[in-house]
């Protein structure tokens, strides 16, 4: 069955059936393959997408439930702003060491960011805890978070 | 020094001219010339490219898996070509033994292996850009200098850059690299830079640079069905049934290869990944499980009980005076019996790879694989062709951990596509197949004893290790070194093992061994400081007091350091004082301690930990001092390897297991195999000692040391030894 889905602004065609879980559509349907396969059952986050700007899981989200919510991925996030500017944190703390789960930390980061400017210590943890980074670099995810936090802070001061 | 590593020490360079005026320095490292002696003259291959418009381009030749391989090894040439960072830009080589020598991720062996041959070649591509200088103005080569990526006369009247000398450089003699003085440390610009990863950027827009993002035209999908019972073998199939699901292309049956770690099993071909995973479903399958179906996790620890109960072993691997008597004429005997589990690597990018068979009957693959050069050995051997008819390419990978030192999904790619000439095949497993298809760190039962004398001095030191026979292969995981500390520094010696048979396959995790039996041996050696009144750090510097470091051994790469109990007191001293180990932990908190020496490493650290309401452990503060030479090459990525270790080990002693239940693994995904998320991140303070010895890698060796530092600081806060990972809370009720 064809879905008509807006991804990053986009009207996509998918031709594919209804509880094809939004990942595979982006990955294998599309060629969007920035979005990333971890798990499958939403318990580590590497495929975190946002639907209306939440954050969402896009192994456990079947195509047919996408319906007119726009989807936005990886490979848009560098055009608004705090995703730019945590694109620039992940840069300026080394955060990675794969890199394999930062897409989904990103994504998981700027929704976060977009719904609490300013989110406490405990605020970023609690937002970050689904989303799992092998080689641990947590600590740094959460250094990045918080400067642009505190950035974003000083800016609308 | 016996020819042979004299021959592995030369670097061989060649020159040539790049179009447009540029020049490429081509070399060939040390193993290779090691690995190709008899074969002849090897290929060289570019490089270093210097281009007329000062841009400059450094292969890197060995797997990225986040161990910031790809960064450090490009810095390496940099520093000596006097490169402006800036102006580099990294590529990744492919698959070749001839041109590259290993190109491994395992071991933490990158480091010691190419902290000389890279600066050589760097430094040889620095000397071609003076001698064309000094050819250029008709000075002498002692008259110039270089300030990054420019000669400069030092009178200081002409410069030029080394993009506007390359053509020229392409023209002059290569220097023999021998010849060369390499930078001294004090004049490092690059080498002990903080410098970022050279593909975040990359991996920060979220572009396909993973193995499981290679994209081919026409490119199918596949999944694989195995049995979960290991050893089994297959009985039918319907694959009909599996064919006719939507998307599925076709579906067959593919035959064990044991000698390339092939297993039998299935595979469904869709034009997507989901649908051919989902069609794994109608297969139906049905398996003989034989013998192998009776194998638990607790029937190997009933075993363990049976051999110690028993008193006799297969073998005895270590023996030194006369440990029975010492255990008679003992004043004092501690007996204690640890165990581990198996464990999964886990790897956040999923098992991959992706197949071309062309129709010429050669083979093209894109492999997330740390070693792929065997990977690429083992898919010519299955398929009777010559490795050069093998081209690998080299993708970024998610993670490797040692689960990609195997390349059992590399041969099981290309056996799939040799079913589908001129087809791309890209194979993925499901994070349940990965958890269920590893290769597992070995579990292990020791049963061990110390004998102590009136004055609390070890005389006497024994294990009865209880492991798996897993034959004569090239890395063995599932052993113990005679030498294990502290058997060097105890008179009355005695170690013996049983080997048990099972199908479970094994493998090497990160700091494979160390990050088992450091839990084991600093814990027992913490059990006999309490029965002596004193604390580890002061037995582990009594145990080595006065020992001079070890003369160099013949190594995996030549000649290495010989293990340094004075590196271990520096560390061991350093952390004491970063922890303020004197001093009482707050109310409420206790600190433990745990040394370990592996891949040239020495780690000490301190461990904080509390338990909540609920007798869960949280660790507050992690103190690591490491002694990995005179040089940290990258502090970023070194920093980032500690701090992931040692994330990584307290996962492990909390929460992880692999549990083996009617012959298969009962964990299958995130839920039952929790990896530490954010809220486990203690605060972490690593403090560098820095010793003369050239540097050595850091992949791995600040694993070991948390676990016991962890396990020791919950007996200072509850009186309860841990005993048996991981760690079971119903302890400290």
């Amino acid at each position: 069955m064809a879905y008509s889905v807006t991804i990053n602004g986009e009207t996509r065609e998918i031709d594919a059936p209804g509880d094809m879980p939004l990942l595979w559509a982006l990955r294998n349907e599309l060629g969007m393959v920035g979005t990333k396969f971890g798990c499958g059952i939403g318990m580590c986050g590497a495929c975190t997408v946002h639907v209306d700007g939440q954050a969402t899981r896009s192994c456990s989200l079947p195509l047919s439930a996408v319906g007119d919510k726009q989807v936005s991925t990886i490979e848009s996030l560098g055009e608004t702003p705090v995703g730019q500017a945590l694109q620039q944190a992940w840069l300026d703390e080394d955060v990675m060491q794969c890199g394999y789960c930062q897409a989904g930390q990103l994504m998981n980061a700027t929704a976060l960011l977009n719904n609490n400017p300013n989110p406490s210590d405990g605020e970023i943890e609690a937002a970050m805890q689904g989303n799992i980074c092998r080689c641990a670099c947590y600590k740094r995810i959460h250094s990045a978070i918080a400067r642009v936090a505190r950035n974003e802070e000083s800016a609308n001061v | 020094m016996s020819e042979a590593i004299q021959l592995s020490r030369r670097l061989f360079l060649k020159s040539s001219a790049v179009a447009g005026g540029g020049f490429a320095l081509a070399a060939t490292f040390p193993m290779a010339a090691r690995a190709n002696a008899a074969a002849g003259p090897s290929q060289l291959s570019a490089f270093i490219t210097i281009n007329a418009d000062d841009t400059i381009t450094i292969v890197g030749k060995n797997p990225e898996i986040g161990q910031g391989i790809k960064t450090m090894l490009p810095m390496l040439i940099a520093e000596e070509l006097d490169a402006d960072w800036d102006s580099v830009s990294v590529e990744q080589a492919d698959t070749n033994a001839a041109k590259y020598g290993p190109q491994l991720a395992g071991g933490s062996f990158a480091t010691p292996m190419n902290w000389i041959p890279m600066r050589q070649a760097g430094a040889a591509a620095r000397a071609m850009l003076l001698s064309a200088a000094a050819q250029r103005w008709g000075v002498s080569v002692s008259s110039l200098a270089t300030e990054p990526g420019r000669v400069v006369e030092k009178s200081g009247s002409r410069s030029a850059s080394f993009g506007e000398l390359a053509a020229d450089a392409a023209l002059m003699d290569v220097p023999d690299p021998a010849t060369l003085k390499l930078k001294d440390q004090a004049d490092f610009r690059i080498i002990g830079r903080a410098i970022g990863g050279v593909d975040s950027p990359k991996v920060v827009r979220g572009e396909p640079i993973f193995g499981v993002d290679t994209q081919l035209p026409g490119m199918v999908y596949a999944a694989f069905e195995r049995s979960p019972v290991f050893g089994a073998s297959l009985v039918s199939a319907d694959l009909d049934a599996a064919k006719a699901q939507p998307g599925v292309i076709d579906a067959f049956t593919i035959d064990a290869a044991p000698q390339v770690e092939l297993t039998q099993g299935v595979a469904v071909i869709a034009d997507n990944w989901w649908l051919a995973n989902k069609a794994r479903a109608a297969l139906s399958p049905q398996w003989d499980n034989g013998e192998w179906a009776e194998h638990s996790s607790a029937g190997y620890a009933q075993a363990a009980q049976e051999a110690w109960a028993a008193g006799s072993s297969d073998e005895v691997f270590a023996e030194k005076g006369d440990a029975d008597a010492a255990f008679a004429e003992a004043d004092k005997v501690l007996e204690a019996e640890y165990s581990y589990p198996f464990l999964a690597h886990a790897a956040m990018e999923p098992m991959n790879c992706t197949a071309l068979m062309h129709e010429d009957g050669t083979m093209e693959m894109w492999a997330p694989s740390q070693t792929p050069q065997g990977g690429q050995a083992a898919v010519a051997g299955y398929l009777g062709l010559e490795p050069s008819q093998v081209t690998v390419h080299i993708t970024r990978m998610g993670g490797g951990f040692g689960r990609r030192l195997n390349n059992d999904y590399m041969v099981q790619a290309a056996a799939i596509a040799k079913q589908m000439p001129g087809t791309p095949v890209n194979l993925i497993w499901s994070r349940e197949d990965d958890v269920r298809s590893d290769f597992y760190r070995p579990a292990g039962w020791h049963k061990l004893r110390a004998a102590l004398n009136a004055e609390g001095k070890i005389t006497g030191w024994a294990d009865h290790f209880v492991t798996f026979d897993l034959g004569d292969g090239q890395f063995n995981p599932a052993v113990m070194d005679a030498d294990e500390f502290p058997a060097k520094y105890v008179d009355n010696l005695h170690f013996e093992q049983t080997k048990m048979q099972t199908a479970v396959p094994m493998g090497a995790l990160r700091a494979p061994r160390s990050n088992a039996i450091a839990y084991v041996m600093q814990s027992f050696l913490d059990e006999v400081a309490h029965a002596t009144g004193k604390d580890l750090p002061t037995l582990m510097l009594e145990l080595t007091d006065g020992v001079e470091a070890e003369p160099p051994a013949e190594g995996f790469m030549g000649p290495q350091p010989g293990f340094s109990a004075p590196r271990l007191q520096a560390v061991t001293r350093k952390v004491m004082q970063m922890a303020d180990w004197a001093t009482p932990s707050p109310d409420g908190r206790a600190r433990g301690f745990g040394f370990y020496y592996s891949h040239m490493g020495y780690f000490a650290e301190v461990v904080e930990a509390s338990l909540d309401d609920r007798n869960n452990p949280v660790v507050h503060n992690v103190w690591a001092a490491g002694d990995v030479g005179r040089q940290i090459i990258n502090p970023f990525g070194a920093l980032n390897q500690v701090e992931g270790s040692i994330i990584d080990g307290i996962g492990q002693a909390m929460q992880l297991a692999v549990e083996i239940e009617g012959g298969a693994v009962k964990q299958s995904n995130f839920h039952n195999y929790p990896l530490p998320r954010m809220p486990m991140t203690p605060q972490i303070h690593v403090e560098w000692v820095l010793s003369d010895n050239d540097p050595t890698g850091l992949g791995e060796p600040a694993l070991p040391p948390v676990i016991p530092a962890l396990t020791n600081a919950l007996f200072a806060l509850t009186g309860k030894r841990v005993r048996s990972l991981p760690i079971d809370t119903s302890l400290f009720a």
